[in-house]
């Protein structure tokens, strides 16, 4: 699949993919994406603003200059930006493949690096000589304003024109606290929030901070995702679990989205809110608990979130997806077109049946103001529908 | 008299080095906030930062694009977020002020750019973490500074005045735009204030009957602390405030 090449922001000429809870495929454009929400659902994206994450940087000891792409962080708090996992490539910058970039020099505990007008010391090497932890010894303010003044987007050798901040940075961005931008939510401006409103569904937001998505390295590859902090706000936890007692279906914007919600459920299936660290892959054989359907940028079989995607649909589902996406020349990366899939067998896989009268009286207690997600406006008819399903009892 | 309290809102307020940015600056710390503050010489700011402690200084220039999403970043880096984005820093274009017909038309350009141009797109630059606030319950505003200039055509306030006037239509639209993200764009007057903008324009002004930035300041953070309080069907329209 071709890389979009040009940064473009917002729904208005991206195509999007969509999978339905049935496996059926069909196509349309991004900014239709509203079309596809019901009454009742809850989109959750990811807010997190964009680092600048990419830093030109010398290697005090043997005098080489090296890129140091900042990769992990354990904490989310606006203060704990001393300690970071970083990726250390050798001399050059990304119009050269990942794959094809230089080591950098050897690296050992206790090495300077300089950076704009910071110093770093490194502070661990892990199983991998090009991944370690960085260590900066200056004050927070002066840390940030470095980040500001020396950093640079991380960025791969299929874009060559230099990004800016403001190519990386959603509209509903945050936090600063993304390695790599959170592209799904690209496809979210603000009169795509207000369309979602318009068929009330409700949007809600988590922080989560993205990591890097290649190296260039086969075996460092294979440790990504890193283990990735993200913070679920009270008021979000509040809406999903409403929405999931009421029977509406939570709907992801991107794969932290996803990761976040499902580690911050892993125990009880209920969302709790508050700070986390996303551990491990989704794939097929993860039992989600909590999304039903993503909206992701279009991935390529092998990767990651490709994998990810298993965990909606049945594999052969998502090889026809990505042949149908080649044949009709969907672009893929942080700036390409987009999918949206359903949970197979999900909510809104029942065969819709057509009712006289709508469903309100029947909702379970608590869910007046949230309608169940099940009840659609039928397009033909005007009548209202709804499905019948496997959990009447909510009724 | 007791001031209501601001604790732990997160605001940031441009030009924050002098006149009635720096007033803010020390008032809403005072209240609780945490602020940073933005201005353009590195010195100043460092000089503000340490007299007014706990405060976060950042070194930018509003009406230059490319200093946008760079200041943006270390407001909410420093501060985990954004609930109150005060637009303060102003340019009076022509300095001695001139007559329109007189006004090089790279100082009105530089009145539109600090007092316009940069607010929209800081707003803009910053509106994710306001609406971020909005969603976790809290009430995020943007305040623009506005002037009488604003509404009163004034003789030689020609870039000043209509930029400023631009600025309040432009924060108007916002406000409705924005409603349905819960967050609030209203525009203050300060009124005459004994500032060094202030004797920019005017430097023989009698300064015994100009407000002090000062109290101005409270004004602003009074107005504040009600709009970021309250829930948005119980707050006044907003408007010029005398």
């Amino acid at each position: 699949m071709k890389p979009a090449v040009l940064p473009r922001h917002g729904p208005r000429r991206a195509k999007l993919l969509v999978v339905d809870a049935r496996g059926r495929i069909t196509h349309h454009a991004a900014a239709d994406l509203p079309r596809f929400s019901r009454r009742g659902d809850l989109i959750v994206a990811n807010d997190a603003a964009t680092l600048p994450a990419s830093f030109a940087a010398t290697h005090v000891r043997s005098g080489e200059p090296v890129e140091i792409r900042l990769a992990g962080r354990r904490s989310l708090a606006p203060d704990a930006v001393s300690a970071f996992t970083a990726v250390v490539f050798g001399a050059g910058d990304h119009r050269t493949p990942t794959e094809r970039r230089p080591a950098p020099p050897a690296l050992v505990v206790g090495d300077t690096l300089i950076v704009g007008p910071l110093r770093a010391t490194i502070a661990a090497v892990h199983d991998h000589p090009r991944l370690v932890d960085i260590r900066f010894h200056d004050g927070v303010d002066e840390i940030w304003a470095a980040f500001a003044r020396h950093g640079r987007p991380i960025q791969y050798s299929y874009i060559p024109e230099r990004l800016e901040m403001w190519d990386t940075w959603t509209s509903i961005a945050s936090q600063p606290v993304a390695f790599e931008a959170p592209s799904a939510g690209f496809i979210l401006d603000w009169s795509t929030l207000r369309a979602l409103r318009a068929r009330d569904a409700r949007v809600a937001s988590i922080t989560h901070a993205a990591g890097i998505s290649s190296t260039g390295d086969p075996d460092l590859d294979r440790l990504l995702p890193l283990d990735e902090p993200y913070v679920i706000p009270a008021a979000t936890a509040a809406l999903l679990n409403q929405t999931k007692q009421c029977g509406g279906r939570v709907l992801a914007i991107g794969t932290t989205v996803v990761r976040a919600l499902e580690h911050a459920a892993r125990r009880t299936g209920e969302v709790r809110s508050g700070g986390g660290v996303a551990t491990g892959r989704i794939g097929a054989k993860t039992g989600l608990l909590v999304v039903d359907g993503i909206v992701s940028g279009m991935h390529e079989p092998g990767t990651s979130h490709y994998e990810l995607l298993g965990a909606f649909q049945e594999s052969d589902t998502l090889e026809t997806m990505a042949t149908e996406a080649e044949d009709r020349d969907y672009r893929s990366h942080e700036f390409g077109d987009a999918v949206f899939i359903e949970r197979f067998g999900g909510i809104g896989a029942e065969q819709l049946v057509t009712v006289r009268k709508g469903p309100l009286s029947r909702l379970a207690p608590g869910c007046s103001l949230l309608a169940t997600g099940r009840q659609q406006q039928g397009a033909s008819s005007g009548d209202l529908q709804v499905a019948t399903n496997a959990r009447q009892d909510l009724y | 008299m007791t001031h209501p309290r601001l604790q732990a809102l997160r605001a940031a307020v441009t030009g924050g080095t002098s006149g009635l940015g720096r007033a803010l600056v020390a008032e809403l710390l005072r209240r609780g906030a945490h602020v940073a503050f933005v201005a353009r010489h590195g010195d100043a700011v460092q000089r503000t930062a340490d007299e007014l402690r706990g405060s976060h200084g950042i070194v930018g220039d509003v009406s230059r694009k490319d200093d946008i999403y760079p200041l943006a970043l270390q407001i909410t880096g420093t501060l985990g977020g954004l609930d109150i984005l005060v637009n303060n820093a102003s340019s009076l274009g022509p300095v001695p002020l001139a007559l329109l017909a007189d006004t090089n038309c790279e100082d009105l350009e530089l009145a539109l750019a600090t007092n316009l141009v940069g607010p929209f797109r800081l707003t803009k630059a910053l509106l994710g973490s306001l609406a971020a606030s909005a969603r976790e319950g809290r009430h995020p505003i943007v305040v623009n500074i506005s002037s009488d200039a604003a509404v009163t055509p004034y003789e030689t306030w020609g870039a000043y005045g209509a930029s400023k006037a631009a600025l309040l239509h432009l924060g108007r639209i916002w406000d409705e735009e924005l409603r349905g993200e819960g967050v609030r764009v209203v525009s203050l007057d300060p009124g005459d204030m004994d500032t060094p903008l202030h004797e920019l324009a005017i430097p023989d002004a009698d300064r015994g009957a100009l407000k002090q930035p000062e109290d101005a300041a409270r004004e602003i953070a009074d107005a504040i602390a009600a709009l970021t309080a309250a829930s948005p069907a119980t707050t006044t329209e907003p408007g010029v405030l005398q």
